[in-house]
Order: structure tokens, then sequence, then C-alpha cells
């Protein structure tokens, strides 16, 4: 069943007020099966007040299990077997009294005549009752004797007879290479491809064709756009700012494990339980991304309680549904209403993931992971640095020699600072500024926003090589001082000085402390915004050292005028402050004249003789770092940690789980996060399908042994029901992501159930299994149905023909890249961001976004790797129902809407691509219309157009070229659209024209389906 | 047969009917005869003659008073304190401990952890109309159409936090992926709209508060199929994204390249007879219509220069008003929901200003809406709402008040709305609702009653249940409606 008719039953359903469609249909004479024809009724009918629900459930009635469908209640039986007249169910579905009536006319459930009976003949033919079929482990299947050329034909074609109807005839060469490349990588195959494959004579032409396509590196980009809508990757944290984070990392990683054919239960268990495994790889560590990628919330005000619940609820979700086909998400406020999962369940599951740290409001903050060459890199440098440290720590008799030289000079130094007592001191807000009597300045009274103190001094020097800067912590400032931001910062934006009214040229600032991003330098850089801040050494003393370019002063009386502009904002100012000055010899840095720590200038001081062991060796150690002849090993060093770093800063990051101290889980009644009262849970999987692992707690690890363990029944049927898409379109279950009672029952349980025990049995063979769908002659049928067989199975649920369908939202895209010859076929990396119309972020805040789109190769890759932002997805994609991935999307909705027709009119990338299509026309096809409309209808459909086409081709083009040969300029505005430069030398109103003819072979409903 | 086969072979007997009649060329006459009718294929749209949704509710569940909506949404939370519910006492203990038993065990947001102070109202409020209802004195206009409004102050939400409360109100649920409530109107009740979409949603920006982002959750259609989305228009650039045509084509070429595309497809159609391909062939006729209507839906220039004057707007700059006014204008062309977001009600600080200057923002075009549809005798079958995610708390955050889950304000009109009317209350500081309270559920099945929808009755499978706006709860206020 094709997923827009899922809907359209459903919306049937809910017109006509009447159950469900295979049971209805069940002819009279047909043998009743519980399954297929009897729970569903019930199910949908009777579970929400007599089912697994215990909270809900009425008059003690259990219809969901056998026991609780034949107990006795009291003398009377809801089901008596054999005894329809004895049995109240059918007493009180066949009421005609409104109380006694089942279902009652409150439930807004009715049955139809013909369900009602079913029932009947369902009872009085022995009531067989079975459990859930999905809940009950898969058994082989015997194969049919049905004769088939594959062990799949043959259970299709069994059925098939069952039904009356027969398979259809091979597609022909060309249908089936397009169908592959579509179904298998994603892309349609050249023209060079399908002329191969048609004039292939050997016997294996079609298998070589599969497994050429199996071994493209394109095949794991197929195959991971539909596990990226199960696992809902995107690029953006989703809730409220939508802020980007970088796990793309976690994308490659899928595309990689499916080009690698990893068995499905080892790419299982490193996504949930990868950082658990024993020292887990690199791969393993970006595989368990997975539970990192749901949405978060950076949004203010939000509380981390709140969201803590909402992250486990999701966690929940999305792994019951991606690997079990359970909406166990249904039972976080009460027990499942249709199937058996409770409450207790939901929050024993929850709790597996409950040891996984992360940020419940704010951002997440990455992980580096190195490429492996980037590793090895970096392993060559340290290397390196740990020889060259050691060459540093040495102490040779040479530096011995040196370090008694430099004592000398050294002891010579002495700290010449002289503080500077100001004869004004004035604030431009108004606020006063009092000197003491060490010179020292304290702001008082209430602080401005902003601010500039201006100091007036009178000096009388001969050469003032360097100015200096104190700031001190105060207690009667905030958070210590010393700036009078309530935590005790200021920004310094401006220190400037005039002597004489003329500038001072400052140079080479330093400081004892600078907070990151907020240097020194940006105080003496004359830009108003950058400037000195202190933020992590508030409430401690600091200093900054400005050196004057030229000596100041010459011995005269002079007036020095130095100004601190602060303008941050917020009371960012200086509370308490001293400026002094030096005439030391430059270099003159913060720290003291002699840039000596303390240590080694105490220990200067003393006779060599009289040194303690530490003081002579903090003096050997300090002179290593500044003995002239270590300098060549210094730079070395220097060097190769400047590339360390680079390379560190070169290598991506992503999400990765690290597992902590698991937070307390318990049940939250009805779901309520702000209700602590239900009982503390440890993690187990649902009750009723695996006993709880007694005494220890189990873990994520555990879990994932338990989903690809032999008595999970679900698993296995699950995903070999989603691989079946990939070839037919839809699933044997047409419910992909509901195996639940209220889910559709296989339309052929018994292939179903072979292919779910045989993909286990040889290993999780992904490719082996979708070789295996594609190898059968039901895959290879034509898509074309007569008119009875339409009639008979207007869905094409029994297979006696292939589906015609469009192409998803991505492979729209990359069918027309690949047309134009615009794909740049790249495998992963970061997500790339195409065209956008302008402003169609305008809602993003925190902060603000403009997108720009990329140039070059960024625009012309494969729609999955699309920038993936949760809160607004590209409207290309959104148009051709890709999911924002905020939830698991097991089967998308496939549309047909205006909004398609004007992307693909309309949107510059398909008219960019029409062109390049345009260009390939002209410069492939020669001179004859019809042998360049050759060219692009083999580009996009593989075929050559017929006569009746191009006419209208040969109409639209000769038209169009009058046009554009009588508007230059408007050709010249078409040709321009999207950045691909116009080659040299063409004809451009011809090339406008043919652009004109490839917008409609880029438009047609034969391009964007796959048959 | 099942009903569902029975639909089925009905789609497939149509589209094999007009292939062999040649769909193409009905289709291609169907450009100039936009009217012709049919029934639809949910997904897209499968009639070959017209893609119009007609909706799942048919025929309605009640006898409908309104036909359309126009949902004026104050983004960022409103202060009912400041706009619409006075509260006298809290005047009286300004600057005083918000007593304890107001607060104790309610979630809070921003003010977690923090010293709770009441906070007066910070504006006046006065009576307005011959209905005499309390309105904020920064909303003279809104105060002149008091007679029209009926004023509901017992709201209550279930999300504290900006994007799960947008979520919440415009799904009935935080949980994403569920449909906007405009989805949902769309998909019960079908549009009435040859060429426009159903559900259309504009924004418009303020300077008083913090522009709070907004998802495109906001007007997903979930998991009902995506037809129902509502389609953004834009102030800027494209009105809806690529509508306009391609740089240097004019429409007759546009007409060309869309004319080659039908003959072709149609073609295609006369061998294979797939429905899909009929529903392709609408898609692009609805596209090229689209192509001409929304540029002329969005020209103002011919609306008279009374009515500019009364929005207070010459149009097309982005503006609340300009936006009210092509409310009017997409609700004449028989747009069902229309969507007009207003992100400036934000104030955490600074309240007494920032609220007036929003106020300013939204009162004349507001007011001019229900003048308008007055004035055009729509006001009777069009439903408008003005209200946001929830209301701010009657405790002071610095000069502002921060979010409020537990008591808010909204205000409707028209549409088999009760005129001139007040329904419940919150207690005497304003922070619970007490009386008559309205829960998002119960507005949400309201809305649908006065489309004459049963919102228990429209459902839609997922995931094995049956969903619907309202969840598990909701019941219609029938004190409200006329």
């Amino acid at each position: 069943m094709r997923p827009h008719r899922t809907a359209l039953l459903a919306l049937m359903l809910v017109v006509s007020g009447s159950a469900v469609g295979s049971a209805a249909d069940a002819p009279a004479a047909r043998p009743i099966n519980f399954d297929r024809d009897v729970r569903p009724i019930l199910s949908e009918n009777c579970f929400a007040c007599h089912g697994p629900d215990a909270n809900k459930r009425k008059a003690k009635l259990r219809l969901d299990t056998k026991a609780g469908a034949f107990a006795d209640l009291g003398g009377h039986a809801a089901i008596v077997v054999g005894k329809p007249d004895e049995s109240s169910l059918i007493e009180r579905i066949t009421s005609d009294d409104p109380v006694e009536k089942m279902p009652p006319a409150k439930s807004e459930k009715s049955l139809t005549k013909d369900q009602v009976d079913l029932l009947r003949r369902w009872v009085a033919s022995g009531a067989e009752y079975k459990g859930h079929w999905a809940f009950e482990r898969p058994i082989k299947s015997e194969l049919p004797t049905t004769p088939g050329p594959t062990e799949i034909d043959r259970f299709v074609r069994a059925k098939l007879a069952e039904k009356g109807l027969s398979p259809s005839p091979r597609a022909d060469r060309v249908t089936l290479i397009r169908r592959l490349g579509f179904d298998l990588i994603g892309l349609p195959p050249t023209p060079g491809e399908v002329d191969a494959f048609v004039i292939d004579a050997s016997p294996q032409a079609y298998e070589k064709v599969v497994d050429r396509l199996l071994a493209s590196p394109h095949y794991g980009e197929r195959m991971a756009m539909a596990w990226l809508d199960w696992v809902r990757y995107a690029d953006t944290a989703g809730y409220h700012s939508d802020n980007q984070r970088e796990v793309s990392l976690y994308r490659d990683y899928v595309i990689n494990a499916f080009n690698q054919n990893k068995p499905f239960d080892r790419f299982t268990t490193e996504q949930i339980a990868g950082d658990l495994l024993p020292n887990p790889t690199r791969e393993q560590k970006i595989a368990s991304g997975y539970n990192r990628i749901l949405m978060t919330t950076e949004e203010g005000g939000a509380q981390a309680k709140e969201y803590i619940a909402k992250y486990a609820a999701d966690r929940v979700r999305n792994a019951s549904n991606v690997w079990l086909g359970a909406t166990l998400g249904c039972a976080e406020c009460h027990d499942h209403k249709f199937d058996p999962y409770t409450a207790k369940d939901f929050y024993r599951f929850a709790a597996f993931f409950a040891d996984i740290q992360e940020v419940p409001v704010g951002s997440q903050p990455p992980t580096r992971i190195p490429t492996p060459e980037q590793q090895s890199k970096l392993d060559e440098f340290d290397a390196k640095i740990a020889s060259l440290k050691l060459t540093l720590d040495t102490q040779t008799p040479a530096l011995t020699v040196l370090q008694a030289e430099w004592e000398r000079s050294a002891e010579k130094k002495r700290d010449r600072w002289a503080t500077l007592m100001p004869i004004s001191a004035k604030s431009q807000a108004g606020t006063p500024l009092k000197v003491g009597p060490d010179g020292t300045i304290v702001a008082e009274g209430k602080a401005a926003e902003i601010d500039t103190y201006v100091l007036t001094f009178d000096v009388q020097s001969k050469a003032i090589t360097a100015l200096r800067l104190e700031v001190f912590p105060d207690a009667s400032l905030p958070g210590r001082g010393p700036g009078r931001a309530a935590n005790g910062n200021f920004v310094l934006n401006e220190f400037a000085a005039e002597a004489a009214s003329k500038p001072v040229a400052l140079e080479n600032a330093t400081a004892t402390f600078s907070q990151p991003g907020w240097d020194i330098k940006g105080a003496i850089d004359r830009d108003g915004a950058s400037g000195w801040a202190v933020m992590e050494q508030a409430g401690r003393p600091n200093h900054a050292v400005f050196e004057t370019k030229v000596n100041l002063g010459d011995g005269k009386p002079v007036t020095l005028t130095i100004k601190l502009a602060m303008r941050y904002g917020t009371e960012h100012l200086i509370g308490k402050f001293r400026v002094a000055a030096t005439d030391a010899p430059r270099p003159v840095k913060a720290g003291g004249v002699d840039g000596l720590p303390t240590a080694v200038r105490e220990a200067l001081a003393i006779e060599p003789g009289k040194r303690t062991k530490p003081q002579a060796e903090a003096l050997t150690a300090h002179y290593r770092t500044i003995a002239p002849l270590l300098d060549p090993t210094r730079k070395a060093l220097a060097a190769i940690k400047t590339e360390r770093d680079a390379t560190v800063a070169a290598s991506p990051t992503t999400l990765v789980t690290t597992s902590g101290a698991p937070r307390t889980m318990r049940i939250l009644p009805r779901g309520n996060w702000l209700d602590e009262t239900g009982p503390e849970v440890t993690p187990a999987v649902p009750a009723f399908l695996s006993p709880e692992i007694k005494g220890r707690r189990a873990t994520r690890l555990d879990l994932a042994n338990w989903i690809v363990g032999a008595e999970n029944p679900l698993v296995a049927r699950v995903f070999v029901n989603r691989l079946w898409k990939v070839g037919f379109g839809q699933g044997l279950v047409s419910s992909l992501e509901d195996f639940g009672a209220q889910g559709h029952s296989p339309t052929h349980p018994e292939l179903l159930d072979w292919l779910a025990v045989t993909f286990r049995e040889e290993g999780w063979d992904v490719k082996r299994l979708i070789k295996r769908i594609v190898m059968s002659d039901t895959y290879q049928q034509t898509s074309h149905a007569s008119d009875p067989l339409r009639e008979a199975d207007p869905n094409n649920q029994w297979l006696a023909r292939q589906s015609r369908f469009r192409l998803e939202a991505e492979s729209v895209r990359d069918d027309m890249l690949v047309i134009s010859g615009l794909l740049a076929p790249k495998i992963g990396g970061p997500s790339v961001k195409p065209y956008q119309p302008a402003g169609y972020w305008e809602h993003l805040n925190f902060p603000k976004r403009t997108y720009q789109n990329d140039h070059g190769e960024g625009l012309y890759r494969r729609g999955m790797y699309t920038f993936w932002q949760r809160t607004f997805l590209h409207p290309s994609l959104l148009a051709f129902d890709a999911p924002s991935r905020e939830e698991c999307t097991a089967q998308r909705s496939r549309s047909n809407t205006p909004l398609q027709a004007l992307v693909l009119l309309n949107d510059p990338i398909y008219v960019e691509g029409a062109r390049a299509l345009a260009e390939r026309m002209l410069t492939d096809g020669g001179k004859e219309t019809g042998a360049r409309l050759d060219v692009g209808f083999r580009s996009a459909v593989s075929r050559r157009p017929r006569p009746d086409e191009l006419a209208i081709f040969g109409d639209l083009i000769d038209k169009h070229d009058r046009y554009f040969h009588a508007h230059p300029k408007e050709a010249d505005q078409f040709l321009h659209v999207g950045e691909r430069p116009i080659p040299k030398g063409v004809d451009a109103a011809e090339l406008a024209a043919w652009t004109s003819a490839a917008r409609v072979i880029l438009n047609l409903h034969e391009t964007i389906t796959r048959n | 047969m099942s009903p569902h086969d029975h639909f089925a072979r009905e789609i497939h007997r149509r589209a094999f009917l007009g292939g062999t009649a040649g769909i193409g060329s009905l289709a291609l006459a169907s450009l100039l005869q936009p009217d012709l009718a049919g029934a639809a294929d949910i997904s897209g749209g499968s009639s070959a003659k017209t893609d119009r949704w007609t909706g799942v509710v048919n025929p309605l569940h009640f006898a409908p008073k309104a036909k359309r909506l126009i949902y004026l949404y104050m983004a960022g939370g409103p202060s009912h304190l400041e706009t619409l519910d006075y509260k006298p006492k809290l005047a009286k203990l300004s600057g005083q401990p918000m007593p304890e038993s107001y607060t104790a065990g309610m979630p809070i947001a921003q003010l977690q952890g923090q010293k709770l102070t009441c906070f007066a109202p910070q504006h006046p409020f006065q009576k307005y109309g011959k209905s005499g209802q309390e309105i904020c004195t920064i909303f003279p206009e809104i105060g002149s159409v008091a007679d029209e409004i009926c004023i509901v102050r017992s709201m209550v939400t279930e999300a504290i936090n900006h994007d799960p409360a947008h979520t919440y109100m415009n799904t009935g649920t935080t949980i994403s992926g569920r449909p906007a409530m405009g989805s949902w109107l769309d998909y019960g009740l079908g549009s009435e709209s040859q060429d426009l979409p159903g559900f259309v949603v504009m924004s418009s920006f303020g300077k008083f508060g913090q522009a709070q982002p907004i998802s495109a959750r906001q007007w997903h259609s979930g998991f009902l199929p995506s037809r129902f989305q509502g389609v953004e228009f834009h102030s800027k650039g494209d009105p809806v994204l690529y509508v306009g045509d391609p740089k240097g084509i004019d429409r007759e070429r546009q007409r060309d390249v869309v004319d080659a595309v039908q003959r072709l497809n149609a073609l295609e159609n006369r061998e294979l007879a797939d429905p899909e391909i009929a529903t392709r062939i609408t898609a692009y006729e609805t596209a090229f219509r689209m192509q001409a209507s929304v540029p002329e839906l969005m020209d103002v220039s011919n609306e008279p220069k009374h009515v500019l004057d009364m929005y207070g707007t010459k149009g097309g700059d982005g503006s609340f008003a300009a936006n009210c006014l092509l409310a009017r204008r997409l609700a004449e062309r028989g747009v069902r929901f229309i969507q007009l977001y207003h992100k400036d009600w934000d104030h955490h600080g600074n309240l007494k200003g920032d609220v007036a200057g929003t106020a300013r923002e939204v009162d004349r075009g507001a007011a001019a809406l229900i003048k308008d549809l007055k004035q055009r005798d729509m006001l009777k079958d069009t439903l408008v709402i003005w209200g946001g995610e929830f209301g701010r708390t009657p405790m002071a955050q610095g000069n502002g008040r921060d979010h409020h889950i537990k008591g808010f304000s909204i205000w409707m009109a028209g549409g088999g709305i009760k005129p001139g009317i007040s329904y419940g209350a919150t207690d005497e500081l304003g922070y619970s609702s007490v009386e008559n309270i309205v829960h998002v559920n119960d507005l949400h099945a309201t809305i649908l009653r006065l489309f004459g929808v049963d919102h228990k009755r429209m459902t839609y499978k997922y995931q094995g249940r049956d969903f619907r706006l309202t969840d598990v709860a909701g019941n219609p206020i029938k004190a409200i409606m006329a």
C-alpha cells in the first residue's frame, strides 16, 4: 500500500465510522484468521476499555489476552467457545439497548454488520485465539510448493494463486536499470550505463548491474537517507533558538556502515552502546552519537528537570520505534491502550539512557574526533614535543656558565616604577574619583553605565619608556572588584595618553592577565569595541604595561593626560586603580621591569652559595626558559605546538555518548515531571517481552544485546520490513512504524518471517538481503498494470506487478544534478548550504542568523547533505515531504502539490540545472534539434523522445529562440541564474531557448518518477 | 468491499475515464474555467479536474457559525495584567512579597529561586463601549470595538517556555510532529480557494520585546499529508517561496514552459492512466495560477484611501497593520485559516514602556480588521482571535514580568462568538484562573465547534491511535457562543 493510500484508508475509516478494511472484506466463506480478521476489530473497538491499561479497564474484562477473553466473569463469559448466543460479547455488540450496546455511543466507535457477523462466526467456529503475531518469535516458514525462481517469488506467487492473480512480465531493461539506480543508490543511470546494460547479452547482465550498484559508495548514501529519518538526524538542536551542533560525523558513520555492509546487530550495538564496548574505537564513539542527536533546548528560563523528562521520553519514543516498531511512547502517561506495554515499561526503558551525560538546558559541548590521519600527525607532534622539552629541561655545563653571566647582569636591574600622583581625576559621567595618598584612585557613588576617566599629572622626567596601570580588588566593590560590574569585571576599551596636548604613541601592551577574547592589546588599538577585561581574575590585583614608542619627556615639566574609556555598558568600569611610569630600558613588560617571577627575583637577591636547593633550581629552570643558547629549540617547540594546535583545531567535532552516574528515574504519574511521588525504577525491557536482569543494574549494552538477541521477536521483522520498502516502496506490513495491535497485519506473514529468520541466520547481512529482494522476479516485474489487475489490487499489496512512485525529496534534487551534470559526488563531510530564498530564516533568533549559501562544490552536493535546520528545513526539501526530523519518521508521506511545481519551475538550482543540461544538449547533440533532445531525454528519462513529444519541443524552442534573440537582456538575466559561469562563445539566445526546453524536461512527471 | 477499496477504485475509474478522454486537454481547459469542481485525493488532489480539497468532515457535524479564522497570534506572551485583566489588589500589594499561598509548588521560568514580589499593573484600565468591558487604556482602538469582542480571562496552558508553549497552543500538545490547528481545519473542512493555500501564515516584528524564535513546526501539518501545511507569506522577496518566475522569464515564457510540461505529462498519462500524473497536471495549473494570484493578493494599491487610513498603513511594509489588511483580502478569497504572528510581547523588563509600545503596534490594525470585516458583512462568519501562548506573572522580574501559564487572557470576535461579553476570571492577584477555566484544549474544541465540527469526531489515525487536535481533553465553551 502506498503511504498516502494508508492515509486514505484511515480517512475512509473516520468518515464511515467503520473499522478495519482487511476484516471487513473477508468473504463469508474464507476461513477466519484471528490475527488478520478478529484482533483488528477487537483492538480498534474494545481494547481502549477492555485492554492492557489496567486503570481504564471496565467491568474487569480484558480482551487482549486469551485468559482475559475467556475468563469466567461470575456466571457468564465474554466468549463461550462455539456458543455465540451464550457469549456476552456477542450479546452486547448486537444489543439494541443503548445502555447495553457495545461499543458505547460515547466512544465514537461502532461495528459494521459484516464485523458483527464475523465475530459471531468466529465464536461459533471455535474462537481460535492467538497472541499478537508480532510478539511471537518468528519461525522460519516452510517454502511454499508453488514454483518460482527465488524463495521470495515462491511466497509471493503462492499468495497470488490464492488471490487468483498472476505475476506481470519482466520490465524492459531500461526500466530495470533506472529502477535499480533509484532504489539502490538513489541516482539515475547515465546514458552510457543504460546502453551497456541493454546490449549486454550475458546471462549475468542484470546481476552485474546489481553488484556494481551495491558496491557503489552511493549505496551507503541511499540507505542512510532512510536511516537518518528514523533516528531523526539533523544539524541543529531543534528547540527554540535551534542553533547548529555539528554531528555530521555520525551521518558519515551511517553511510560508511552501510557501504562496509556492517552487520545490522553490530550497527545497532555501536549506536546504542558504542561507548560501553571495551576500548571503544573512534568509529564506535562516533556511532554512540545516536543517543545525542535528539532535540535539545537552550531557551532561557527552561527548567532542567522538565527537559530531562522530555529527553528521556524522546529517547524511548525513538529507540522503541526504530528497533521495535513499537509505540512505547504512548505509555508515558498511562499503560498502552492497545499493546501490553505498561507505563512502568516506559520508564524502565527510559532508565537505560539515564547514564548519558548532557547539558539539560544549554548548548552541548562537542567532542573533538581527529581523523585517523590527524591522529597520527598528533602522535608525531607529541613525540617531537617530548624530545624538545627534554632538551629544554636538561641542564648542561655550557648553560651553567652562561647562567652565571646572566645572573651578574640581572642583579643590576631593579624595579624603577614611580607612581604618578594625579593633580586632577575626573569622570565624564560625573562619578567622584577619590585620590588616595599613595596615588590610588577609587570611583565612588553610583556607577554610570559607561564612562571615561580623565586623569592629569605634572611629570618631570627625562625618558619615560612605559606607563603602568594597576587595578586593585576592594571589599567595597561588587564581586570584590576591581571592576564595578556586578561580577567584579570591567572593560577598558581605550587607554590613551597625551603630553602637552599631543597624543603619546603607545605600543607593546602587556598584562599580567587578560580574559580570553579581551586581550590587553585591545586597549590601545583604537577600536572602541575591543578592550581589556579580567573576568576569571575578578577579586585579584592585576596590571597592564604600555610602552611608549619614543621616550617621553626631556626633563622639563609637562602635563600628562591619561584617558580610560570604558564603553561596554552595564557598569563595566574600573573601581580602584593607580598609574605609574618608568624609564627602565625597553622591553618593559607587565610583571616587573626585569620581567622576573617573584621567586626568581628573590633567589637572585641571595648570594649563589647561600641559596637553598629549590631556589637554585628555580633559577636554573628560569634561566633555561630565557637562555639564548636554547632559542632555536624553543622556537622549534613553539612552531610544533602551533602546528599541533592547528591540527587539533582542524579536527572535526561531534557529539558522543559519555556514560556517568545515572539520573534517578521514577514513574511520573500522568507524565507530570513536577510529581515526584512515583516509584523509582531501574532499566529493563518491556516485561512481557523479557524478564529483567537480576543482581545488577542493566546497561545500554544489555539493551542493545537484547534488541539483537534471539528472544526479541520484533527487531528482525521490523528492519526487514523497512528494507522491503527499498525495493517496493511499501512494507509487507504497511504500518512501518507500528507492529502493535493497531498496526496492519503483514500481507505475506510467512514471507516476512522467512526473510526475518534468514536475515538473522545469515549474520544480519543487509546487502545480501537487499540483493535477494532485487534479484527476485517479483522485483523485476513491470509496473504497468492491466485494468483487471488494477481493479483487483489497486494498491498492489499482492505484488502482481511493481509499483510506481515519485522520488523522495533528496533524490528529486540528486536526479536533477545527475541529469544536468552538476552533481558534486563527494561522500560525507560537514553539511552544505545550497541556494535558499533570502529571509527564510527571519524567525530564527538567539542569535539572529543570515543564510549564506555556499559557493562552488557546496551548491551541487546531494540533497542529504543539505544543512538540516529542524525548525526551518530547506523549503525545496520540505515541499517534497522531507521531514523536519524532530521525531522518528518511519514513512514519509508522498504528496503531489502545487508547491512542488513551484520548486521545480523556479528554485534557482533547477533553473541552473536546466541551463547546464541545455549546454550539454548543445555541445553533445550537434546541430539537429532531434539529436539535441536525444541527449536531454536520454539523460533525464533514459529513452529517446517520441515524435509527438518532439513536436511540442520544436514549437517551444522556435518561439523562445526568436524571443531571446529579440530580447538579449532577458536572455542574459535568465542565463545568469545560479553561480555557475556561462561558457564563453555561446549564442546566448540559443542557449536560453534550450534552457527553456531543459526546464520542461526537468519538470516532467516521468523525470521524478521511479517505476 | 471495504471502503478503502471502494475509494481506490473510484479514483482509478475517474483517472481511467479521464485518460481515455484526454486528461491533458481537459486539465488545460480548466485553466480557463477554474470552477470545474471535483473530489480530491487527500495526498495531493487526484481529481482530473481540480485539486480543490473539500474536507473530511463532510457533511459537517453541526451547522457552522464560522467559515474562516483569522488568528492574531501575539507571540512572546502578552501580560494579561496590562491588556485585558485589571487587578486593583495587585496595585495595592505592589512591592510586597507575593503571598506564598498563590505560588507554592507552581512551575516558574526565569524567576526560579528568586524572591517573588507583587508588581502593580503598569497602566490604567477603562470601561469601553455599551458593554462596559474593562480594557487597558493602551488599547484605545480595540476599546472602540469592545462591543464586538468577547474577552476570555481564564485561559490556562501547560508549557512555560516559548517554544513548547507555541507548540501547545497550535497543536494541543508539546510533542513535535502533530498537526497545527490550521492544518486540522484545512484537512477537516477543505479550502474554498482555487488558487491559494487553505492555511496562510504571516509575521510582523516589533521594536519593544525580544523577537523570540518561532519554528515552522507551528504551521506544519505533522502526520497529516503535507498538502495541509501552512504556507508562509512574506513581505520581502517572493511573497510565497518560489512563486516568482526566474529572472529574465516573463509570464508568457513561463506559460509556454508549463504548457509544454502539461502536454507531455498528458501524453504520458494517455498511456499509463496514472492518477498521480493527473494530480501532477492539476498541481502545475494551480501553481501557475498562484504565480498570478499571490502577487495580485499582495498588491493593495487598489484599496481605497479610507480603508488604508483605517488600518494605518500604506501596505507592503510588513507591519502588523499591513498584515491585517492582507488577512482580510485572504479571507475574502476563501482562505480557511490565516494566522498573523506579531513577535513583540516578551517583556521580561521595562514592561511599562515596552508593553505600551507593542500595544501601539497592534491596536489599530486589529481594531480596523474587526471594523472592516463588519462593514463587509464578513464578521458574522469570520472568527477572529487575539492572544498569545501564555500570560505573565503578577510578580516582578526587575521592572518586567516572567512567563506565566496558570491564568491569562485572550479575546475573540465574530464567527458565532457572543459579542460584548467577558468570560471567566483569575484570582484577585491575577495568578490562577479560578472561574470558568478555559484550557487550550477547550479553546480548540470551541473553535472546531464554531466551524461545525465535533472535536472528538475529527480524528486521524497515526501509529495506531486516533489523534485529534484536542488530544484527550477539551470541551467547547457554550457560554461564549452566540
